[in-house]
């Protein structure tokens, strides 16, 4: 039976721990909310730009140009490239289990048979793809502490590149869309060919320049927009699935201490009655 | 009162300006477009330079540089690559940035003198909009 000690040094543990996830959690919840300005700081640029991009592909419909453009041609899918937006860093739960997992099931169930490369972005993504023997054509870390648009733009006119000269046949993206603090969606995006917003609005500008050549123009930063948002909407979630993980390690640690104190009062209690029975019996035998 | 219309100014990571304006003037690749209310829909490709608007007769500015304009009958959005309020302009780092691309483009060598007139072009808006704001 573990002794009095035994017991005051497993309890004084437990406070240890339950100390460093309740920091944790309060750290993750101000990034979090850092994180969620940023989304919403973003939204009215991704927005608009997607609304004009519907617009003028309403207006080049038909276009042969328009048509032809690098980053729209679609070719038989042999090649598929697929970014990956995973965290850097673990102790959030199920986070980065139910990206790969996710972006695994899509790669080997849905394009069976073809050749797949990964564009991993967060360590948690590299290590669990290199493991498994995928193709690595590009790793990013510490891109989702303070996301950054070059960042994003970077690997966007990498991908685009790779896209237009042929390397590549499609290009996805995965990654975790913040919906609330308690729930993430995973969402696959085809990112090239780039599938074009159907909703124009009917409106019938002067154009400044040929519709085409800023059709040419908006396409690729609509690749950029794409991934900065998924970085950024990541990074929401990636904070909000460690607050969540720290919080309920915080209140198991209470559970334990609590039952460890149970224990602890009860072994105490025993050694008290047998002493007790000690000299009880102890007096007795002098009567 | 005036007649106003909507005017946004958006970067990729950020929302500098949203206001009901009387009027702008927008720096496009071909020339400064003047917007007024109710003007025609219109989309073009945007330059580099000072954005200057009116609210309630009060005169202000942003530096923009790449991206696009387009006029809707709802409001005027501009979208951006970069933009700044003159109080963030960073005098040091543009008149470098003119200094070197200038140096650039008088001297032959290995760089893109497309580039080069770009981040001219962007240095000096950057310049002429914190003088004219008297910094």
């Amino acid at each position: 039976m573990p002794s009095l000690i035994d017991f005051r040094r497993r309890i004084r543990s437990v406070k240890n721990t339950q100390q460093i996830t309740k920091a944790m959690k309060m750290v993750s919840a101000a990034k979090l909310r850092r994180a969620q300005e940023a989304v919403i700081a973003a939204r009215p640029f991704a927005n608009s730009l997607r609304q004009m991009l519907a617009n003028v592909a309403g207006a080049t419909r038909g276009s042969e140009t328009a048509s032809q453009h690098p980053l729209l041609v679609e070719r038989p899918e042999e090649r598929v490239l697929v970014i990956v937006i995973n965290a850097d860093r673990g102790l959030a739960g199920a986070f980065s289990t139910n990206i790969n997992r996710g972006a695994q099931k899509f790669l080997v169930e849905d394009k069976a048979g073809k050749t797949v490369e990964v564009e991993a972005i967060g360590k948690k993504a590299r290590d669990y793809f290199r493991r498994r023997g995928f193709t690595i054509a590009g790793e990013y870390f510490g891109l989702t502490k303070s996301p950054k648009y070059a960042d994003a733009a970077a690997i966007g006119r990498k991908v685009a590149e790779r896209y237009a000269n042929g390397e590549v046949d499609s290009v996805y993206l995965i990654y975790n869309e913040f919906k609330t603090v308690m729930s993430a969606r995973l969402d696959i995006m085809q990112l090239l060919p780039v599938p074009l917003p159907q909703d124009h609005s009917g409106v019938d500008y002067i154009y400044e320049q040929p519709a085409e050549d800023l059709l040419a123009t908006l396409l690729p930063r609509y690749v950029e927009v794409a991934i900065y948002r998924a970085i950024l909407e990541s990074a929401a979630a990636e904070h909000a699935a460690r607050m969540t993980a720290m919080d309920s390690a915080s209140s198991n640690a209470a559970d334990v201490i609590e039952r460890l104190t149970l224990y602890m009062n009860r072994v105490r209690q025993a050694s008290i009655t047998r002493e007790i029975i000690e000299v009880v019996s102890g007096a007795s035998a002098l009567d | 009162m005036a007649a106003t219309f909507a005017l946004e100014v958006a970067t990729p990571d950020r929302l500098l300006v949203k206001d009901q304006v009387t009027e702008a003037q927008i720096p496009g690749l071909t020339g400064y477009l003047g917007v007024l209310p109710d003007h025609a829909a219109l989309l073009s490709e945007l330059g580099s330079g000072l954005l200057t608007y009116v609210i309630d007769g009060k005169t202000r500015s942003v530096v923009v540089s790449g991206g696009w304009v387009e006029v809707l009958p709802t409001g005027t959005r501009v979208l951006a690559a970069v933009a700044e309020r003159p109080d963030e302009i960073d005098l040091k780092r543009a008149q470098e940035a003119l200094d070197r691309a200038e140096r650039r483009l008088k001297e032959a060598g290995d760089w893109d003198i497309a580039r080069a007139l770009r981040a001219a072009e962007r240095a000096r808006a950057r310049l002429e909009a914190a003088s004219k704001t008297g910094r």
